[in-house]
């Protein structure tokens, strides 16, 4: 469980991006983050593994405090995975060296470990036949699964997509969700920052709307595309349809 | 015209002699520079260090490394009323002035790496000593690579200018050859096909370092 408590995120005087952000995160559901850009989604949802430290708030995983005091970084983030929308592969490593590191690095396995599970993540995705290739030789498509593979095979609670498909173009955004949303009922926690309405309304449980660095409203996808209980998010149904 | 090539089997081995100065020179100052050069592209971006750190950089880069080598051996000498040796001038004015250099080249490669990399990295729960010996690292010198092995080149070419101070590289050796024997043709086209073998194997030696880094 992720709980935010009254998180504030300026980057000075006047650029604030998160104002007073509380919310929590049930274990097992799927959370779409939608809103126009510079709402602060992906302020947000980086703030939860502490790519981006907060300037005030309280953001607590598992009942432990992660930003304040000495914290084992590296621990919490073992537990939450990233998926990010430039994929942020290791360009130098190929598919399953890509996968297989962490776990050698971080989770301590052992090499011939490391790879027999990252080919099995690999193929997963629907990659198997890709384990060798650089990422410089996969389709933006294939990184975004490679990204996933890397991700869940270091088995975190939760899974953390920062816009995973708006560097793709729409038949590549079609496998990547395809693989997102089997996920989906795997008793993951997933917190996706989305421009995909269609994902957020088949796959979410719940759908948060940031505008103007808040947290406006939180529905579930009937209600929020059929009858939003906010204004301002009405009026961005509106003008996605 | 007439080609007297009889005398480099006279001289040439005596020439050749002076190569030992040229590589002893640049390996040392190659050294020396690269351990500047990392230092500075690391505390460049410090405030009072890194404002001391660029204008030594601006220094070496802005003035020739000619009267670079007669400004320490023969300038600050004067004024101060010392004798330095010959060896150390060189070798400190060759290491500063490639470290100069060098500081801007590993600044632009560390510089260089994707930020969403080193992200993951850390996402993923690695740490930062790892992140930075398996990522950042072996990408950054892949990506140098071969405008250090320019500027070793440069460095190795430039060390023949250490006869003025009349340190016995190719170059001192040749004028001294080239008053025996009165035929400068000969010994200069000797010197430059020896620099340009040595450069050929350094620049071999990059590519196929180049070429085990590769992975596109």
């Amino acid at each position: 469980m992720i709980k935010v408590e009254h998180l504030y995120k300026d980057y000075s005087e006047s650029i604030k991006v998160l104002k007073d952000v509380s919310f929590t995160f049930e274990d097992g559901k799927t959370y779409a983050i939608i809103g126009s850009s510079g709402g602060g989604k992906s302020t947000f949802i980086r703030c939860l593994n502490m790519l981006e430290v907060p300037t005030g708030g309280v953001i607590e995983v598992d009942g432990e405090i992660i930003n304040q005091g000495k914290v084992n970084l590296s621990k919490v983030r073992e537990k939450m995975g990233m998926v990010f929308q430039n994929f942020n592969l290791f360009d130098h490593m190929d598919a399953k060296k890509n996968v297989a590191y962490a776990l050698m690095k971080v989770k301590k396995m052992s090499e011939k470990e490391a790879y027999e599970k990252a080919i099995r993540g690999l193929e997963n995705v629907g990659l198997g036949h890709r384990v060798d290739s650089y990422p410089h030789q996969l389709s933006g498509g294939e990184k975004q699964r490679v990204a996933i593979a890397r991700a869940l095979a270091m088995e975190p609670e939760v899974l953390l997509c920062d816009e995973p498909t708006s560097a793709l173009d729409p038949e590549m955004t079609t496998e990547v969700l395809k693989v997102l949303k089997n996920l989906s009922h795997t008793g993951l926690t997933m917190i996706v920052v989305t421009h995909e309405m269609n994902f957020a309304k088949e796959v979410a449980d719940y759908i948060l709307y940031m505008d103007k660095g808040e947290i406006a409203e939180c529905s579930t996808p009937e209600e929020f595309f059929s009858h939003a209980k906010t204004e301002r998010a009405r009026q961005f149904v509106a003008n996605m349809l | 015209m007439t080609f007297h090539f009889e005398i480099l089997g006279t001289w040439g081995p005596f020439i050749l002699e002076g190569l030992w100065v040229v590589l002893g020179l640049s390996l040392v100052s190659a050294f020396i520079g690269v351990a500047i050069g990392l230092v500075c592209a690391f505390l460049k971006k410090k405030k009072i260090i890194g404002t001391f750190l660029s204008f030594y950089i601006d220094f070496f880069r802005g003035t020739p490394v000619f009267v670079q080598l007669y400004f320490v051996y023969f300038g600050l000498p004067a004024l101060m009323g010392l004798a330095v040796d010959k060896w150390w001038v060189s070798i400190i004015v060759f290491g500063l002035n490639s470290g100069a250099y060098l500081a801007e080249i590993m600044r632009a490669g560390i510089e260089g790496i994707d930020k969403g990399q080193i992200e993951a990295a850390k996402a993923l729960g690695v740490m930062q000593k790892d992140i930075i010996k398996d990522i950042i690292l072996p990408q950054a010198i892949r990506s140098i690579l071969p405008a250090i092995i320019n500027e070793f080149i440069a460095l190795t070419k430039e060390t023949s200018v250490v006869s003025v101070l009349g340190i016995n590289d190719l170059m001192k050796r040749y004028s001294f050859v080239v008053a025996k024997t009165y035929s400068p043709f000969e010994p200069l086209l000797m010197i430059m096909v020896t620099y340009y073998i040595l450069n050929k194997i350094l620049s071999f030696i990059g590519s196929m370092i180049e070429r085990k880094l590769k992975y596109d």
